[in-house]
């Protein structure tokens, strides 16, 4: 709960754990952390604003990441958090931490791969199966899912699934 | 009842996020119209997700045009309470979809543009449209790429499919040319280093776009006319067919909310 004995850095370390702990609608093993999503949390006179920075444009989960922040941080006493969005600088799979990787490899989604470079784009990608690892896979669909994933398949194990596409 | 059109206060910088905005909502909502009719489920996917991200950048767009106007304006007055005439999208984007030919070689011919338009956009002196361009460059790769896989698939593909893939090749070709334009409005904003000029884009537009029409076993136009008119408002019919419906709704229940 929120108390005058708290001072602003106090605070500010609740609020920032408390939107850290917001999960991503479509990939709920996936925090907003995990996903480079969080980007500040400021306080000022009690009152917290937390930044956010868009995925994919259209990505229709942000909508329900924003509202899920406000939630989350009104059951913990802070009244009235504001959720703002920031631009610039652009979010890239590049900012998803090793932890966020990891667990997405456990829950069946191939992470994307690192570096989001043109080359990476467009070079030969090299997917690993999220099942056996095996690195005999192939695209089935470039669009998937979601806004962030391509659909997979892997010639060993023979397993379809999810791969999230760098951006 | 119906209401009436919004006042726009056309200030250069807003207009060029405007005409922006205005090409990612017609072609994303052009792509939209396929959602249930592709020719197979992944593509469905495929058409719809790229009208997603096209979606997605209007918003972006169209929400900078807002804060930097500072009238009022927000991203649904934009879209939905403009008329044929305030809309500044390339009369590329509004042709309708046709055949899946004539869907892919528009996505093809625009989004070969885009992408080497948003990445130059990412030098952009303007925060913000940088950091737009940043995002869009990534999403215009993934459909330059799908875009250019199909035109190869459908001209080297069976004789039906090269010659309605050749067909929509020669039926859009002459609103490509409008891609590269830029007017004096814009020259101000390319010289303050915040836009970029297209014409230094096509040299490299044309080298890709001639490759992989080679590669399909297609050829490119001779006539080199090219029609111009959307980044002025003057449209071809087919924009305000789409409008009515994209409009209907709100026009129709000002303020509806659900």
């Amino acid at each position: 709960m929120v108390t005058a004995l708290l001072d602003d850095t106090a605070l500010r370390q609740q609020a920032w754990d408390i939107a850290a702990g917001v999960v991503d609608p479509e990939i709920p093993v996936l925090t907003i952390a995990d996903l480079g999503v969080l980007r500040d949390v400021a306080v000022t006179d009690g009152r917290v604003e937390v930044a956010i920075t868009p995925t994919y444009s259209g990505c229709p989960a942000m909508n329900m990441i924003q509202l899920e922040i406000e939630l989350a941080l009104e059951r913990e006493g802070f009244r009235g958090a504001k959720v703002r969005t920031v631009l610039s600088p652009a979010w890239t799979t590049d900012w998803m931490s090793e932890e966020g990787r990891r667990k997405l490899r456990d829950y069946g989604i191939a992470p994307p791969a690192a570096g989001s470079s043109r080359r990476a784009l467009f070079g030969v990608q090299e997917v690993a199966c999220p099942q056996c690892g095996s690195v005999n896979t192939e695209v089935l669909a470039e669009f998937g899912s979601t806004s962030c994933k391509a659909l997979w398949r892997c010639k060993s194990c023979r397993e379809p699934f999810d791969y999230f596409r760098c951006h | 009842m119906s209401i009436a059109s919004i006042q726009v206060s056309e200030t250069p910088l807003v207009l060029y996020a405007l005409r922006r905005a205005d090409d990612a909502l017609i072609l994303g909502h052009r792509l939209s119209e396929w959602c249930g009719h592709a020719p197979m489920l992944e593509e469905d996917m495929a058409l719809a997700n790229m009208g997603l991200d096209l979606l997605g950048q209007a918003r972006e767009l169209y929400s900078y045009a807002a804060e930097v106007e500072g009238k009022g304006n927000d991203e649904d007055k934009f879209a939905y309470l403009r008329d044929v005439r305030q809309y500044r999208n390339l009369l590329l984007l509004e042709q309708p979809n046709g055949d899946f030919a004539h869907t892919m070689v528009r996505q093809f011919f625009y989004s070969g543009f885009a992408d080497l338009y948003w990445r130059a956009m990412m030098k952009s002196d303007d925060a913000i449209l940088a950091a737009i361009a940043a995002k869009s460059e990534k999403e215009s790769a993934y459909h330059i790429r799908h875009s250019s896989e199909w035109i190869v698939r459908l001209g080297d593909g069976t004789a039906e499919s090269h010659r309605r893939a050749q067909s929509a090749i020669d039926d859009l070709w002459a609103y490509t040319g409008e891609m590269f334009e830029a007017d004096d409005s814009e020259w101000a904003l390319i010289e303050a280093g915040v836009a970029v000029d297209p014409a230094t884009l096509r040299s490299h537009w044309l080298k890709t776009v001639t490759d992989v029409v080679g590669e399909a076993t297609l050829s490119l136009p001779k006539n080199d006319w090219m029609q111009q008119g959307g980044r002025s408002g003057r449209h071809s019919e087919h924009l305000g067919h789409l409008l009515s419906e994209l409009q209907s709704m709100p026009r129709t229940f000002p303020g509806a909310t659900w």
